[in-house]
């Protein structure tokens, strides 16, 4: 049994009262919890769209402090994929204390489809209140219910809610209040497995609650179907779902160029302002040459990152993302995945981390593994500051057509990387992950005005990810850097620095493959982070040349690289495992040495080979 | 009549849910299938016409054929 005991409130500093949101997906749980806690939530990590919990305080009425955790949406008692597994587990609390409450919340529209989990729920044995949300479109589609009624039949409280607006969430936050005004039993330890009776008797014992309670059933939402009916038309549903993944990446590139120019100037500016009030000595370098110009080589495109996201969150809010799991899935199944793999392969274009973690909703535990694996190939918007300065440097602004030779490039790169996924995809499905056809069960939601909110808040989470990572492994592997090309400090030239003798070394490995002295010290601190080679080069080349770089170091490179070089450079970086990050989130998710381990090892394989090809072809075809 | 062979478009109810592995009769009945509810096809994959959208009471349920399989049904006139 659980020790529980009865906590009052009393003066002083009470512990919080715990009380975790479980539902469906897609029921408005983190609407929910966005409008309680303010938003304020401790995010143990990059989330997927909720693939990690939040928790978050806030106070009620009379005073209650309550911490309440956003668990990923799940179904039953037998979870089908990785997020279930983890909202389950806190909801029993396997790893500490049970929550006090659960606030169960389900779509009102669809509370005959779901009111069987109210019941299975209760036989955890914790103290349930019930929210029907989104209770205004629902009685616009014709909902009439008995809420007395409903109460009395379940023995459980029951409130209404329309999470995005205050006055909605106001009946929520008054029901808990009143609840632990009575006095909540607290939960000390985990609950006991919960002994349930077999779904088909719960599904049956909740349509007769659903006969006694609910006078009229709405008809099915009239917007979601007239959408569905040009979004889901098997002609133009996969026309829309090309022209809006075209239309994102565009934006990537059209919208951020702008904003993107003002980082670098700010940089810059500040560069020169920080040299301005520093003597010249080793202090100043450090700040002016490694700190702000290796952070900032990488903030410069966090504006491409949040144009990404923002896209990403709408079209995950709006419900149009599980329409595209949907098409995708054949397409998808043919490689041996499932469509709802789509989502986070999708996040993995602006950067693996959120997409490995994102892999949680994929239901079974070998895809979930693979599409893992073939996240990193994914061009992530850390490649993209290399492929610029590159293409920039030796592909000529020739038009092709309607389109130029740049941007073609650029596209085929990418494409590349996705062709590489689907190829790895197909051999480790028929090798190491190899298992049975798995299925799809995915509810696809009623379209909804995505919450700003949500959005906000979602947008956020993602963007202070970023920055703290470029606080922190970013702005070490600067500093390291720097401190490589700099000492000892008897090196006259870049070949004696610390970097120069470990680069001379992988020089050896690096010379079949087209690479030189300058590539290879710079994937010294490259490895850590993709992005850092363009502050590495910029500095190799600065520091060898013993003066500030003043050209641009676009023209350094032409005149410093043969074309092959460049091209074996871009094909190293599809494929070249070169973060830390991505690498400990695939350790961490997997669970396994081994498996992080056959990540690095294949993706370096196939850069080394990539760009060997590359290299050989091009001298040869040049 | 199986669900997988229910015409798009065509009302049909729930008759039995058992001709399937345990589990996966769990969680098809997790996500919310019972006898007695109402189910339509209203939407096909692009690709192989699969997977099936299924509108199931109020709710859209995307399920690939092989678990539609599971799920019989009797079309409504």
């Amino acid at each position: 049994m659980s020790v529980t005991e009865l906590a009052k409130p009393v003066a002083g500093r009470p512990a919080p009262f715990r009380i975790a949101l479980v539902g469906a997906p897609n029921c408005g749980k983190s609407t929910l919890f966005n409008g309680l806690t303010g938003g304020r939530a401790k995010v143990a990590n990059f989330p997927g769209a909720t693939v990690e919990t939040r928790a978050g305080k806030f106070t009620t009425q009379s005073g209650h402090i309550v911490e309440l955790l956003d668990l990923p949406g799940f179904y039953g008692m037998s979870p089908r994929s990785r997020d279930e597994v983890i909202a389950l587990d806190m909801v029993k609390g396997t790893d500490g204390a049970a929550p006090d409450l659960l606030l169960v919340l389900i779509d009102a529209a669809n509370l005959r489809t779901h009111l069987h989990s109210v019941l299975q729920l209760k036989s955890f044995g914790i103290q349930l209140i019930i929210s029907l949300n989104m209770i205004d479109l629902a009685r616009r589609d014709g909902l009439k219910l008995d809420i007395g009624a409903l109460e009395r039949e379940l023995g459980v409280p029951v409130v209404t809610s329309q999470a995005t607006r205050k006055a909605g969430r106001e009946a929520v936050s008054a029901k808990l209040d009143a609840i632990l005004n009575e006095g909540l039993e607290r939960r000390a330890m985990p609950v006991e497995k919960p002994q349930s009776r077999p779904v088909k008797e719960l599904q049956a014992a909740a349509r007769a609650i659903i006969k006694k309670t609910v006078l009229a059933e709405p008809i099915f939402n009239q917007l979601t179907r007239k959408i569905d009916q040009v979004v889901l038309n098997p002609v133009a549903g996969p026309l829309i779902l090309i022209g809006i993944l075209l239309f994102m990446f565009q934006a990537v590139f059209a919208w951020a160029s702008l904003p993107m120019d003002l980082i670098e100037a700010g940089i810059s500016g500040l560069g020169n302002m920080v040299s301005g009030f520093l003597p010249d000595g080793w202090l100043r370098s450090l700040i002016v040459d490694g700190i702000i110009a290796g952070v900032g080589s990488v903030l410069v495109f966090l504006p491409q990152i949040i144009i990404l996201f923002a896209f990403i969150l709408l079209l995950e809010a709006s419900g149009y993302m599980a329409r595209a799991a949907f098409m995708m899935d054949e397409l998808m199944a043919r490689v041996g995945l499932s469509g709802r793999a789509f989502i986070p392969l999708l996040s993995s274009f602006a950067c693996a981390i959120p997409g490995i973690m994102a892999a949680r909703v994929v239901e079974n535990e070998r895809d979930r593994l693979t599409t893992m694996l073939i996240a990193p190939l994914m061009t992530c918007s850390a490649r993209l500051p290399v492929y610029t300065l590159i293409i920039a440097a030796f592909i000529p602004r020739q038009s092709v057509g309607f389109m130029n030779l740049q941007g073609i490039v650029m596209f085929a790169l990418y494409m590349v990387g996705v062709v590489s996924a689907i190829i790895v995809a197909f051999v480790l499905k028929r090798t190491l992950t190899k298992g049975q056809p798995q299925p799809l069960m995915m509810e696809l939601p009623s379209y909804k005005m995505p919450n700003a909110r949500d959005f906000f808040i979602g947008l956020w989470v993602r963007i202070s990810a970023f920055l703290k990572r470029a606080g922190t492994i970013i702005l070490g592997t600067s500093i390291a850097l720097w401190f490589l090309v700099s000492y000892p400090s008897s090196a006259t030239a870049l070949k004696d620095s610390f970097a120069g003798r470990i680069g001379s070394v992988l020089e050896v490995i690096l010379a079949p493959i087209g690479f030189n002295l300058e590539i290879a010290i710079a994937l010294v601190p490259g490895m850590a982070a993709r992005e850092v080679a363009v502050g590495a080069l910029g500095t190799v080349y600065a520091v060898q040349g013993g003066e500030e770089n003043v050209e641009g170091l676009a023209s350094v490179l032409q005149s410093a690289w043969s074309l092959p070089t460049a091209l074996a450079f871009l094909a190293w970086y599809v494929f070249a495992p070169q973060c830390f990050a991505t690498l400990a989130t695939i350790r961490r998710e997997s669970n396994s040495w081994k498996w992080t381990a056959f990540s690095f090892t294949y993706l370096i394989a196939l850069a080394y080979i990539a760009a060997g090809v590359t290299y050989h072809v091009a001298r040869w075809a040049l | 009549m199986r669900l997988d062979h229910l015409p798009i478009g065509q009302q049909a109810k729930i008759t039995a849910i058992d001709d399937a592995p345990m589990a996966m009769m769990v969680k098809l009945r997790e996500i919310g299938f019972a006898e007695d509810d109402l189910v339509k096809i209203v939407h096909l994959g692009p690709i192989n016409k699969t997977p099936l959208c299924i509108q199931l009471n109020q709710t859209l349920v995307a399920l690939r054929r092989a678990e539609a399989a599971m799920i019989r049904v009797d079309p409504l006139s």
